[in-house]
């Protein structure tokens, strides 16, 4: 019985239906299945399958979002009874993430969060024009691994170096990482203002991302 | 090497039936309806003030704005449909009475690759300066926006110092782009003002006009409404720049992103009519796909080209002058990519009349310049200028009397009638016409050659600089809003 629901849940992610996603994951609460296998071995497998496709050029965007949005509202779904049970699945890591103050640029830091979440981080989207001192306390009340700083703006990207400075003045560097990211935002920027992380398209952030990851957990 | 003439393309033989009126009337019609029922977001409590005023439905804790299509409608008839951008030179200045269309440079980039060393790098104050001085030597070059970033001044003044550069480096008319306060908008129109000699001398001879961007989709930036408010109430020509994408801010379909980046530009130019009633107003767009690997801005591609062309159909409606996108390619050096695409987005935007171009120079989705590209673009722009005069046909050019004389077998190499009309054919400065023999002893090409052309101009070319008085009087005006 499992296995066709299992097959179902990956088949929602493939096409992207959320709404069906949340179905099977309210179907599979009600029948008692274990809410970690279900996301394991039911919508995981979709996910990843989309990440392939769209690696090799099959897939375009619109379906990997669409996939990331299904997954997020089966996860929504599950995580009150994991909650309950006491048992997390595993994250890659945490992320907070949001445009810098001044700037009301929304569709790349939102494409990189989802995209991060679909990948498994948990995603801590702020929004647009974020206060400096949202990124620092959010980070540090979430146990942030990652803070990611989007700006579309030249006279904008400046305030990516303000949050990376707040985040040292409040003791949080060199823990959290910093992946900076938007149109006028460069290389050489990033490694000026001593950003980790950099990337020009979300599907490039979500590889950034796990980069980072992997180098602090082989520092630590 | 003083060059006053600006080249601009008139009375063109060239139609393109791109959107049927009844596809204009529904384009319309589905925009007024976007505005009406689900509304346009205004993030400026001045804004939604004047909406208020005018019995728009406001919601405050959104900020969005619900207007009636008759609201609209009647805010945009006052727009007026023809006015000239004043140039500190007055033969400069440049009419928008529907039948011209001018060429400035590209805005606003971060990098540029060196003149001089042919390494990329950041730009600075000094690029623009620079940039501006070749301008002004540019025939097909007709008015300035802001090339380059000025990352080497303080973010919340690097706009006006970026106007200044341009402004003592060149006598054409300049639009910016990279203003977005309130207050740097109100320094801009003061030193506009003390160039051209007060306020009314500005408002009759506006030297300066401003272009703002959208945020799609569906949305306004606050600091720049403010700006826009602040420049429309001196007299300055501001316009409203919408980028929607189709896939990521604006439909998939090209009509429905026509719906979206209508919608934001209109609603705009509406609030200005508002508040300032007959204030020039000009439409702006480069509407774009998304790539459907990346999601990044593409910067070419057919469907640019639609947009470039159907776009001034819509600002033709609403009886607005046009400034579109064009020349935008994604390529990462001045090559066959940045060939094809400036040459197609340029022609669409061309053979519909859009008033004005942006522009030329910049690479990689306009954040890279090269002044090979800027002087290639030029060579784009005047094919297309010669193509736009189309054939003209009448007893002198169909040459009866020539083609009697030479007969079966000879040449007209040796004809009045050749030497009359030899100069009408168009000559290429960027285009290999040598024997192959001649290119193989240089394998040196356009590119090249554009190169060495730009570095020429901006040795040797002298733009009429600002008084000296004057320019120490516009450095201290920045000044006050740095300390």
């Amino acid at each position: 019985m499992s296995a066709e629901l299992f097959a179902a849940m990956t088949r929602s992610i493939l096409d992207g239906e959320a709404e069906d996603a949340a179905d099977l994951a309210r179907q599979a609460l009600a029948q008692g299945l274990d809410p970690l296998a279900a996301i394991n071995q039911g919508y995981v497998p979709g996910i990843q399958q989309v990440g392939q496709e769209f690696s090799c050029g099959d897939a375009f965007l619109p379906e990997l979002v669409m996939a990331g949005e299904a997954m997020k509202a089966a996860i929504a779904v599950l995580e009150p009874e994991m909650a309950r049970q006491g048992v997390e699945r595993s994250l890659e890591g945490r992320v907070v993430i949001g445009t810098v103050h001044g700037d009301i640029h929304d569709i790349g830091k939102t494409l990189v969060g989802t995209l991060l979440a679909a990948h498994g981080f948990e995603v801590h989207d702020l929004g647009v024009d974020v206060e400096v001192t949202r990124f620092v306390e959010t980070a540090r009340a979430v146990n942030a691994d990652i803070v990611g700083l989007s700006a579309l703006l030249t006279t904008t990207m400046v305030v990516q170096r303000d949050v990376i400075e707040a985040l040292e003045d409040a003791g949080l560097r060199p823990g959290v990482k910093v992946m900076v990211g938007g149109a006028p935002v460069t290389r050489q920027w990033a490694a000026e203002i001593g950003a980790e992380g950099y990337s020009e398209d979300a599907a490039g952030a979500v590889q950034v991302a796990r980069q980072l990851m992997a180098a602090a957990q082989g520092a630590g | 090497m003083m060059s006053k003439e600006i080249l601009s393309i008139s009375s063109p033989r060239l139609k393109l039936e791109i959107l049927s009126d009844e596809d204009v009337q529904r384009l319309h019609t589905a925009t007024l309806d976007v505005i009406a029922n689900t509304g346009v977001r205004f993030p400026s409590k001045r804004a939604l003030r004047i909406w208020e005023e005018h019995s728009a439905q406001v919601d405050h804790a959104t900020q969005i704005v619900k207007a009636p299509g008759e609201l609209i409608e009647a805010a945009l008839r006052k727009a007026p449909p023809t006015y000239s951008l004043a140039a500190r030179l007055p033969e400069q200045d440049l009419p928008l009475d529907g039948d011209h269309v001018y060429v400035g440079t590209d805005g606003c980039g971060v990098e540029i690759i060196d003149l001089d060393t042919g390494v990329r790098r950041t730009s600075r104050l000094s690029d623009v300066v620079e940039i501006a001085r070749v301008a002004d030597a540019l025939p097909e070059i007709a008015f300035h926006w802001v090339p380059l970033s000025a990352q080497d001044r303080p973010p919340h003044t690097r706009g006006l110092h970026e106007l200044l550069a341009i402004w003592n480096n060149s006598t054409k008319h300049a639009q910016t782009e990279s203003i977005y306060s309130a207050s740097e908008a109100t320094l801009a129109v003061e030193m506009a003002s003390a160039i051209a000699g007060g306020k009314e001398a500005l408002r009759q001879r506006p030297l300066l006009s401003l272009m703002q961007c959208t945020a799609p989709p569906l949305g306004q930036d606050g600091g720049s409404l403010e700006a826009a408010l602040i420049g429309a109430e001196a007299g300055l020509p501001v316009g409203f720049m919408t980028m929607t994408a189709s896939l990521t801010t604006a439909p998939a379909t090209l009509a429905g992103n026509l719906v979206v980046s209508n919608a934001e530009v209109i609603s705009a130019l509406a609030l200005i009519q508002l508040a300032y009633p007959g204030a020039p107003v000009f439409y702006a767009a480069a509407q774009t796909a998304s790539d459907l690997r990346s999601g990044a801005y593409t910067g070419g591609g057919p469907e640019d080209f639609l947009f470039g062309a159907a776009t001034n159909r819509l600002a033709d409606f609403y009886q607005v002058p046009l400034s579109m996108g064009s020349f935008a390619t994604g390529a990462k050096e001045p090559n066959w990519q940045a060939g094809l695409e400036n040459s197609l987005s340029t022609f669409m935007a061309c053979i519909s009349m859009s008033d004005m171009l942006l522009g030329v120079g910049l690479l990689h989705g306009s954040r890279i310049w090269s002044y090979e590209q800027m002087l290639l673009d030029c060579e784009i722009f005047s094919i297309i200028h010669k193509m736009m005069a189309g054939i003209q046909v009448n007893d002198e050019t169909i040459a009866l009397e020539a083609i009697h004389a030479v007969g079966p077998g000879g040449n007209f190499l040796t004809q009045k009638h050749t030497r009359r009309h030899m100069r009408e054919l168009w000559l290429p400065r960027y285009l290999d016409r040598r024997p192959y023999n001649a290119w193989e002893e240089q394998k040196d090409d356009g590119r090249d050659w554009a190169r060495a052309k730009a570095r020429l101009l901006r040795a040797e070319h002298q733009p009429v600089a600002l008084d000296p008085r004057l320019e120490k009087e516009l450095k201290q005006m920045i000044r006050t809003l740095e300390v």
